[in-house]
């Protein structure tokens, strides 16, 4: 097993580990998705309409969920300074880092997405797309998630912190993805909005850690 | 890998304040350097420094020809307070992840961890580990991929008089295989064939 891979490994493993993980953001995600019919009437039809919109909505703040550990971990136990002098170049470590992120959550959000989409009414002929863009906009969440948490390194309250650096990076996926599930919904051409998420995840992955890695020093110096 | 350390008029600053200047060593294979001097002197911060993980306001820091990158890629190992295990992980899981991603080879751990008497504690997270205990797995993770350059930061503090006394036989038996050893202590350290007060 090469460094990477036990990288890899080793993210998903913390990240599924005691007190997080998995049961945490699905769990999230499942309450906030529940929140909605309380609070704006269980009338079917206007659920069925902003069912999409809303799992959309609820899948990108799950992501931030966790994100705050992401480097945070790893620099109070010194573990950073490991990883930033040794082994792999720090740039690609930090892209690992948010692959292991969106492995541990994001896919598997991307699962119940549909999911939370039909049960507010959804049609399930829209349940591929919304994988799809669930899949492609929880890579760029991650990536640019993983930016917003490294900067916040050594603050006090960073998860706040990183919450208020993300949400407008957040919004050009979150519009794109939107758009598509709308237009989808509505019988419009929808390709362009997604490849347009797809192309924002893209940059995202390339640049990301490139930023990231460039905090993470700044923080360790 | 064969290296040599050398600084130069090596000045440090923290938060706007200057730790040392004008800082000379010369460390050649074989031999071991301890850092002395009052907490807050800048020991840590040297061996970040020589690391590469902070920025000197002026001076070298030289490998012995070997390209800086690749000395620190490869050639050193850090051993802080801050140790890098992962509390909520087993100690064998843990010294398993940092062996390849040192590039060391699982033989050497095998023996790293009988030479350290690990075995029984593999089992354990991290967080069920004595302060010493802790320690011994970081030593482990030294030993289990060989790099000449060991900087180590108060190497025997929370170490047994049995265990301190076997982790300086481990630290000469790196010397004499041609190793070099920079470390921070305030006790001190026997194997070290020269000794650095720093002063501001």
């Amino acid at each position: 097993m090469n460094p990477a891979l036990g990288l890899l490994r080793r993210e998903i493993a913390i990240a599924w580990g005691r007190g997080g993980g998995l049961m945490v953001t699905g769990g999230f995600f499942a309450g906030a998705t529940l929140l909605l019919p309380l609070a704006s009437g269980p009338e079917p039809e206007r659920l069925a309409q902003i069912a999409p919109g809303a799992a959309w909505t609820v899948l990108a703040l799950s992501a931030l969920l966790g994100l705050e550990r992401l480097f945070e971990r790893d620099y109070e136990d010194g573990a950073l300074d490991l990883m930033a002098h040794a082994g792999l170049p720090l740039e690609f470590t930090c892209a690992l880092k948010c692959l292991g992120h969106w492995l541990a959550t994001g896919a598997p959000l991307a699962v119940l997405a549909p999911l939370a989409a039909i049960a507010l009414g959804a049609s399930p002929t829209l349940s591929p797309l919304l994988f799809a863009c669930a899949l492609a906009g929880g890579l760029a969440f991650a990536f640019t998630g993983g930016i917003g948490a490294a900067l916040s390194l050594g603050a006090r309250r960073g998860g706040l912190l990183t919450a208020v650096i993300v949400l407008p990076l957040f919004v050009p996926p979150v519009i794109f993805g939107g758009g598509a599930l709308h237009a989808f919904d509505s019988g419009l051409p929808w390709r362009a909005g997604f490849a347009l998420l797809g192309a924002y995840a893209a940059a995202a992955v390339a640049l990301g850690p490139l930023a990231m890695a460039a905090a993470c020093r700044n923080a360790l110096s | 890998m064969t290296l040599a350390l050398s600084l130069g008029d090596l000045s440090l600053s923290r938060g706007g304040r200057r730790l040392f200047s004008g800082l000379h060593l010369r460390l050649e294979a074989g031999q071991a350097c301890a850092l002395t001097g009052p907490n807050g002197s800048g020991k840590t911060s040297l061996l970040r420094a020589v690391a590469g993980l902070c920025e000197v306001d002026s001076g070298q820091i030289e490998f012995g020809g070997t390209d800086p990158g690749t000395a620190r890629a490869s050639g050193l190992h850090l051993l802080g307070h801050l140790d890098g295990l992962k509390a909520s992980r087993t100690a064998g899981e843990e010294l398993d992840f940092w062996t390849r991603w040192q590039g060391g080879r699982p033989a050497a751990m095998e023996a790293a961890v009988l030479r350290l008497d690990l075995l029984r504690l593999l089992d354990l997270e991290v967080r069920r580990l004595s302060a010493g205990q802790r320690r011994r797995l970081a030593l482990a993770r030294l030993l289990s991929s060989p790099r000449p350059l060991w900087l180590l930061d108060e190497p025997l503090s929370p170490l047994d008089a049995h265990w301190r006394g076997q982790a300086l036989d481990i630290m000469a038996g790196h010397l004499a295989g041609g190793g070099l050893i920079l470390a921070a202590v305030h006790d001190p350290l026997p194997v070290a064939t020269v000794v650095l007060e720093i002063a501001p």
